[in-house]
């Protein structure tokens, strides 16, 4: 494809715009001197991924990231982040001065994916552009082919939310017991 | 000659953006007055009075335009940026639900086939708009009343999601037309087979909305407005004018999924597209008129009454409903 010919579609003005953006705000997460600016970021990030999956007519999937991640990821971590500690205005030591270990481990994942992506799909082309696909497909995809990876998935989240209750309890002690006298 | 200027995507774009832009102040302002008038009734007062001339029509439209006049303040520690921009994210939640709101057949924004989850995932913007609101105001009674609204939307997101599956599995389908056209199709709507789902739903929008009986972020009497504290002028018209519209599309869509949205029984095809959104919005304000009388008929729920009714009832009854309406589903 030339530069000519990719440059006169739409979607691809959309898609270079969206992706820059995209890229912006998740670099302004890592560089941001407030971590709730960064929380913030995310937002876009996540916001700018889901547009990515519209442009490629996933809208299932655009708006699970939204719902899920939006929706209650970040506004746990924002609960989170609010509840504990959260002053307004800048946090000099917010960013460390370890980067070069994290900026080489960045771009080896990069690398991974990229190569992976390619080995893997190459020059194939998604034959669902511009007709949603839609969400009967998915579902059915999901337990019949991928009925494994969607079990594994399940098990691993109801580990971590074991682990989960497992961290954030506390047992009694039993002078506290007999305080509460044997009601709890 | 209109059909044909339509028919072009850019014109039909800005045609579209102009009636939403009309659309939420007219119906924050209807919702807004009606709320104030019903109160008035309930409490034996009689209300605005004497902008207007009559019944105190007017008095939404001087309320907006003195919100206009009065100064923007900012306080000094707040972080400006995050503090402008939340009102902004709120509406930008509120209108977007508007898009998959069905007004009548063939008259919808835009009928996505995934509409129901489109408008469960966008509504979400509206508390990341709250958080930014809460923390930015560096007021403490604004951040607890921020925490307050997001520990409340996160528990009741989940029995609103499995109140809406229900009806999706019953429906078949996630489009709002489809919904729509599934419950003309079955004979009657979905509250028959989905009374149980249908009071979970109108609970936990209650309590997505803040309204009474789960106020809790706003809590006049303590935390004087919660998030609101700071705002004045016309970012706090933005909240404002977004509650009500909230409140109107919440109930659009309770309308949809449950009592059969823009279809009455009886009325033949062809005036159904014009009295379709009549219909519509007739039916969801009633449900708007329900949640006004739970303002002041009901008090307001304990923190951990408000956490124990979701997590402890609401959704494992939420989540029984949807195995059962899959087994319903199969079995018939």
């Amino acid at each position: 494809m030339t530069f000519d010919t990719w440059i006169s579609e739409p979607s691809n003005w959309a898609f270079s715009v969206v992706g820059l953006a995209t890229l912006l705000a998740g670099f302004r997460v890592v560089t941001a001197k407030n971590v709730v600016h960064a929380a913030l970021f995310l937002v876009g990030a996540m916001g700018g991924v889901a547009a990515l999956f519209l442009l490629l007519s996933a809208e299932f999937v655009a708006w699970a990231l939204v719902l899920v991640y939006v929706g209650a990821v970040i506004i746990l971590l924002l609960f989170g982040i609010m509840i504990t500690r959260a002053p307004t205005g800048i946090d000099e030591t917010l960013s460390g001065d370890k980067r070069a270990l994290p900026g080489v481990l960045a771009v080896a994942l990069f690398a991974l994916i990229t190569w992976a992506s390619v080995e893997a799909f190459g020059d194939a082309t998604l034959a669902t552009i511009g007709d949603p696909t839609s969400t009967d497909t998915l579902g059915e995809m999901l337990v019949t082919r991928f009925v494994i990876p969607f079990e594994v998935v399940g098990f691993v989240l109801l580990g971590a939310l074991v682990g989960g209750i497992t961290i954030a309890r506390r047992d009694l002690t039993p002078l506290e017991e007999e305080q509460r006298g044997g009601l709890a | 000659m209109i059909a044909d200027l339509l028919s072009n995507f850019w014109v039909a774009l800005v045609a579209k953006l102009l009636l939403v832009a009309l659309a939420i102040p007219l119906i924050g302002m209807v919702v807004g007055f009606g709320e104030m008038k019903l109160s008035a009734k309930m409490q034996a007062r009689v209300g605005p009075y004497f902008a207007g001339g009559r019944w105190g029509w007017a008095q939404l439209l001087a309320d907006g335009i003195k919100f206009f006049q009065k100064e923007d303040l900012i306080p000094r520690d707040a972080d400006k940026p995050v503090f402008k921009f939340a009102p902004v994210v709120v509406m930008m939640g509120t209108v977007a639900l508007f898009v998959v709101i069905p007004w009548g057949p063939g008259l919808i924004f835009r009928d996505l086939s995934v509409g129901i989850f489109y408008a469960l995932a966008i509504s979400s913007l509206t508390t990341v708009g709250v958080l930014m609101a809460g923390w930015s105001s560096a007021n403490k009674y604004s951040l607890i009343g921020g925490l307050r609204a997001a520990g409340q939307m996160i528990a009741y997101e989940l029995p609103l999601v499995f109140s809406a599956l229900a009806v999706v599995i019953m429906a078949g389908t996630m489009s709002m037309q489809g919904i729509v056209e599934a419950q003309i199709e079955a004979g009657y709507p979905f509250v028959i087979l989905q009374i149980v789902g249908f009071v979970i739903f109108v609970i936990a929008s209650l309590a997505e909305l803040s309204r009474i009986p789960f106020d809790l972020p706003i809590a006049e009497s303590e935390l004087v407005m919660g998030y609101l504290t700071e705002y004045s002028g016309f970012r706090f018209l933005f909240f404002f004018l977004a509650e009500f519209a909230n409140m109107f599309s919440m109930s659009a869509i309770a309308v949809t999924l449950f009592l059969g949205g823009w279809y009455l029984p009886g009325i033949p095809a062809d005036a159904l597209e014009y009295l379709g959104p009549v219909i519509l919005v007739v039916k969801s304000l009633i449900l708007v008129f329900a949640m006004i009388w739970f303002r002041w008929a009901f008090p307001r729920v304990r923190q951990d009454q408000l956490q124990s009714l979701a997590w402890k009832w609401l959704i494992p009854i939420s989540l029984a409903n949807v195995i059962l309406t899959g087994v319903f589903k199969v079995v018939l």
